[in-house]
């Protein structure tokens, strides 16, 4: 018992042909010393019942009263799961401790059961917990708790789902002064980060690191397509037939791609070559929840042979006994390829085996950087960012149900949470101005506020009504207009294959074909909120696939193919096609360096093209063709339009494009990116999102038909209003600083253009590159569009409809 | 400077104009329609404090057309507020526009289903419907007299246009040679999609959607058959 763990616990692990770890003895230690810790270790090796030990060996000592520990995890049904888990130990060891799960799923008489009594141990998710936290009676609820189990750390931290909970436990810090967090991670960049999450004080040094490292390194190998090496493309479909005969080969295999699409067309591709019909089956987060849940249960009893995948099963639970992984396409990342190839293989002394299947020339440099990588032990991710206001906004009102508090105490609450940290006292006065009477310039609204102060200061929450409200609003996730697809039709008929964005249901034109759900389905029409679908054949879709609604992920390797490209030395691991490829580029053109900027300039069919391989991932390059678009435009060199890849841009023009270091000055990112960011529909997105995470507008619960009374106004009008009123609302700040940090990459943006200032490199062609050809295949089939404003499409559609219908 | 469309109805020259007012020269008449005023007060009643900005919004664009068109008349089509003690939660800053507007002509309150009473204190006369060379004005769309041209509001029409991978969605009238449906003034007033058997049953024999531009309106044809949907226009789901 000198290591903490009484005999019994001892004789369960023996029984079982385990021995305690030294990381899970290790959490048992901080705990007791009540430090707060952050484990790291790879899925499947104990690291869960590391995070309930000191729960478990404390109910041995003494039988818990009310509320002890809790559980938070991202996943509903990982709550559920670990549930299950949790209750053969405690049987074997004969604990007092009760156990009881609460997500969105828990049915009512449960609930119920719950409000009466809390189980010892509550296993919960961030939405549910603030929703358990509005409750009147939370501080004595909560007042005896001792261990916070926070899991998926790493999928948490940096998200708005993780803000609320990093809230949440600011406010569980306040309720149980004495409790102890174990944050339960997997290996991940930005370690300080994520103990300031887990940490007491929102710092690192309030938490302990618990890494259990170990285990064999992954082996990792590349696998092109026989024949021709494409060019272009992100589908890698010309690699089905070897791609089959690896899945032949192996026990259960993952193949896991980077979008829904692909992962329609993979598993067609694979289906037309499958003659031995080995079960292979399709998983992806459009589909409906039941499809999903029959796939990860067939792999589970081992009656699959594949699965082709998206990030749906990055996170979560081991489902069967996965031998191998293939990704297919870039894998845009070492932390997110370690990640997908930890699915396969849990035995820690065998090494995890994964194939790469680069789609086209640049993606084998990308396979090659990510190897480099996982061998380097070279992790990556975005750094996360500061807190949403939005967040805080909700969390201010759930604190003002659960009882009355005075703004200062809050406020030091809230910047003991880390996203919170540097929180100012002028935003948090902002937030709370916004809750109580919405913060508007123009008053009017005092006799609406939804908050009160007394004569303490103290700030209460108005009514029942607006109790009510706001926790049928409590959560972060807000789904964009989704419309169910259903094969059939009629009312209650037909079946339901899962959701397609409104946009994409939009698009299709009745008698249209698309790939969904593993099937070519013909698209029927819209009715009320349903896309009504049918069988559609055989043959090509007509609409390529549905694209999934997400921007492909930008990739964080830039940085190493741009080294593999500028040190011919390195090139000797690459296939002879790739090395091909770059010499012909070194000879006729010039190679990127490491500090510079190239850019090529050439003439092709009328037009003038402009690359700039600037690597900086696809979402810093888009943001990039907006604003030299606009500049170029403003230049008289008439741009037509752009196109971004994760490594370059490609703009074409109508004159040759010159004057590079005014095209290129960092001032871009002023007033123009202001001007951009402003008429973007980028920002209207954002700000519906922002509405509703705040409050003011209300959320659209799936099954709940809004009636007559409701007050529903269109989030862009509020934005339209808004920005030409009062520009410096508190919610557009909460917009403007989450557009920054996703979609348009600025900090990627700005870093690149002040490094490269004074080291633009022009190299002028009369003809295409070899490095430019990927990037000009990529022209026509993503969306391409220059700035062209609303205004200017309808007027192009008046003038072509006029046109066509003129006699 | 905007550019109004031109549009006869049963003989009369009429404009569209691309705030979304119609205007009649030859009678110094100009009609809006929905201002649905007070629409954000109704959303804070209901807990929602959204920018309390939508009158003033919404009555400064109307002052900005009577300034342009110098006008006579001024017909507000019906649902002129939101609900029916929406002039009581006026700001008074808004109420002292609004009774300037409607103070130096003569302004008529068709009747809404939101608004079955004129405001009262408020300059203008409170009518169910209007009848002006032959032409009637009312809010619910339906002639009062077989035949007889008309022009209303109430369904907010709106269509959406798809051209190159993108789509965009505006309010906008819709006509024919018997029928204008004005699309709604007020800020906050969404939309119904023409194609919608609401509004695509008025015009059996198809007609033209004109979207709101900036400075122009843009004009599309509408055909009737649901399925097909226009050349360029196609149904939006219900949001």
């Amino acid at each position: 018992m000198q290591d903490g763990l009484p005999a019994r616990f001892h004789a369960w692990f023996a029984a079982r042909g385990w021995t305690p770890r030294a990381f899970q003895l290790a959490v048992l230690t901080a705990c007791r010393a009540g430090r707060s810790c952050l484990v790291i270790a790879p899925t499947g090796g104990g690291k869960t019942l590391a995070g309930f030990l000191p729960t478990l060996v404390d109910a041995a000592a003494a039988p818990p009263h009310g509320l002890v520990s809790l559980y938070v995890s991202p996943l509903k049904a990982l709550a559920t799961d670990i549930a299950r888990g949790l209750e053969a130990p405690i049987t074997a060891l004969d604990l007092p401790l009760t156990l009881g799960s609460r997500t969105g799923d828990t049915a009512a008489r449960e609930r119920a059961a719950q409000r009466a009594a809390l189980p010892n141990l509550l296993l919960t998710t961030p939405e549910s917990l603030s929703l358990l936290l509005s409750d009147p009676e939370a501080a004595a609820k909560f007042a005896g708790l001792r261990h916070i189990v926070i899991d998926e750390v790493h999928a948490l931290a940096g998200t708005k789902r993780g803000d609320q909970l990093a809230l949440c436990l600011a406010r569980l810090g306040s309720l149980a002064p004495a409790s102890v967090r174990v944050g339960l991670s997997a290996t991940a960049a930005h370690i300080p980060a994520l103990r300031a999450f887990i940490g007491p004080d929102g710092t690192p040094d309030g938490t302990d690191l618990i890494e259990s490292r170990g285990g064999a390194a992954p082996e990792i190998s590349l696998m092109l397509p026989e024949g021709r090496l494409p060019w272009g493309g992100h589908m890698g479909l010309d690699g089905a037939p070897e791609i089959l005969a690896r899945i032949a080969a192996a026990r259960l295999t993952i193949v896991f791609v980077n979008t829904r699409a692909q992962a329609e067309l993979m598993f067609q591709a694979l289906w037309r070559l499958n003659e031995a019909t080995l079960p292979i089956a399709l998983h992806h987060g459009s589909l409906e929840p039941d499809l999903r849940r029959r796939v990860e249960a067939a792999m589970a009893e081992g009656r699959l042979r594949a699965v082709v995948a998206t990030a749906s099963l990055d996170l979560g639970l081991d489902w069967g006994d996965v031998d191998q992984v293939i990704q297919v396409g870039a894998p845009k990342g070492v932390s997110r390829l370690l990640q997908r190839i930890g699915r396969a293989n849990h035995r820690l002394d065998q090494p995890s085996r994964a194939i790469l299947v680069p789609a086209n020339r640049f993606e084998v440099l990308e396979c090659e950087a990510a190897m480099a990588g996982v061998a380097a032990g070279d992790l990556d991710g975005e750094a996360p960012r500061p807190g949403g206001l939005d967040v805080l906004a909700q969390h201010l009102l759930t604190l003002a149900l659960s009882a009355p508090f005075l703004p200062d105490d809050v406020f030091n609450e809230v910047r003991r949470a880390a996203p919170y940290a540097a929180l100012t006292r002028r935003d948090f006065d902002d937030v709370l101005d916004f809750v109580e009477t919405g913060g508007y310039a123009l008053s009017g609204y005092e006799r609406y506020r939804k908050l009160f102060r007394d004569s303490e200061g103290r700030v209460h929450v108005r009514d029942a009504r607006t109790a009510r409200l706001h926790r049928m609003n409590i959560g972060t996730i807000v789904e964009a207009p989704l419309l169910k697809v259903r094969l059939g039709r009629g009312r209650g008929g037909g079946l339901v294959l899962g959701e397609v964005e409104a946009y994409f249901a939009n698009m299709l034109r009745p008698g249209d074909t698309f790939l969904f759900a593993g099937r070519l389905l013909r698209f029927r029409g819209l009715r009320e909120n349903w896309v009504e679908a049918e069988d559609g054949g055989t043959g090509e879709p007509r609409v390529p696939a549905y694209a999934g609604g997400r921007l492909p992920l930008s990739t964080y390797l830039a940085a190493r193919v741009r080294a593999i490209l500028h040190d011919p030395a390195s090139w000797h691991v690459l296939p002879a096609r790739v090395r091909d490829w770059l010499a012909v580029q070194a000879a006729r053109s010039a190679m990127p360096g490491p500090d510079d900027l190239l850019i090529e300039i050439f003439p092709r069919g009328g037009r003038y093209y402009l690359i700039a391989y600037a690597f900086e991932g696809r979402n810093a390059h888009q943001t990039l063709g907006m604003l030299l678009t606009r500049r170029m435009e403003r230049l008289g060199q008439m741009p037509l339009g752009f196109v971004a890849t994760d490594y370059v841009l490609g703009v074409w023009s109508a004159r040759p494009p010159d004057q590079f270091d005014t095209l290129f000055d960092q001032d871009m990112l002023g007033d123009d990116l202001e001007a951009w960011m402003a008429e973007s529909s980028l920002l209207r997105r954002g700000f519906r999102q922002v509405a509703v995470i705040a409050g003011l507008v209300q959320r659209d619960l799936p099954g709940l038909r809004r009636n007559g009374r409701q007050v529903s106004i269109n989030t862009d009008l509020i934005y339209d209003v808004l920005r030409r009123h009062q520009p410096d609302h508190v919610l557009l700040r909460a917009t403007r600083a989450d557009a920054a940090a996703g979609l348009t990459d600025i900090g990627r943006l700005a870093a690149m253009l002040s490094r490269v200032r004074g080291n633009l490199r022009v190299v002028r062609l009369d003809r295409v590159s070899p490095l430019a050809v990927p990037v000009l295949l990529e022209v026509g089939k993503e969306s391409v569009r220059t700035e062209a404003s609303e205004e200017a499409l309808l007027a192009e559609a008046e003038a072509l409809a006029a046109e066509a219908m003129a006699p | 400077m905007t550019h109004a469309a031109i549009w006869h109805l049963a003989g009369h020259r009429l404009l569209l104009d691309p705030a979304g007012a119609l205007i009649w020269p030859d009678r110094r008449l100009l009609a809006v329609a929905d201002l649905h005023l007070e629409k954000g007060s109704a959303a804070a009643c209901a807990g929602h404090l959204v920018p309390p900005l939508d009158t003033q919004a919404s009555l400064r664009r109307l002052w900005a057309l009577l300034r342009l068109y110098r006008p006579a008349t001024l017909i507000l089509l019906g649902d002129s507020f939101h609900d029916r003690l929406g002039h009581g939660r006026m700001l008074a800053a808004d109420a002292a526009l609004l009774a300037r507007i409607t103070s130096g002509l003569r302004t008529l309150w068709v009747q809404g289903n939101h608004d079955p009473d004129p405001p009262s204190r408020m300059p203008g006369i409170g009518v169910p419907h209007h009848t002006e060379a032959g032409l009637v004005f009312r809010h619910l769309p339906g002639a009062t007299t077989p035949d007889a041209p008309e022009i209303c509001g109430h369904l907010h029409p709106k269509a959406t246009i798809a051209l190159r991978g993108t789509s965009v969605t505006r309010p906008c009238f819709v006509v024919d040679a018997r029928r204008i449906v004005l699309p709604a003034f007020g800020t906050y007033t969404g939309g119904l999609d023409a194609n919608d058997p609401a509004i695509a049953s008025l015009f059996p024999r198809g007609g033209r959607v004109m979207l709101l531009g900036e400075k122009s309106v843009f004009s599309f044809a509408f055909s009737a058959r649901r399925q097909r949907g226009s050349e360029l226009t196609r149904p939006l789901p219900a949001a």
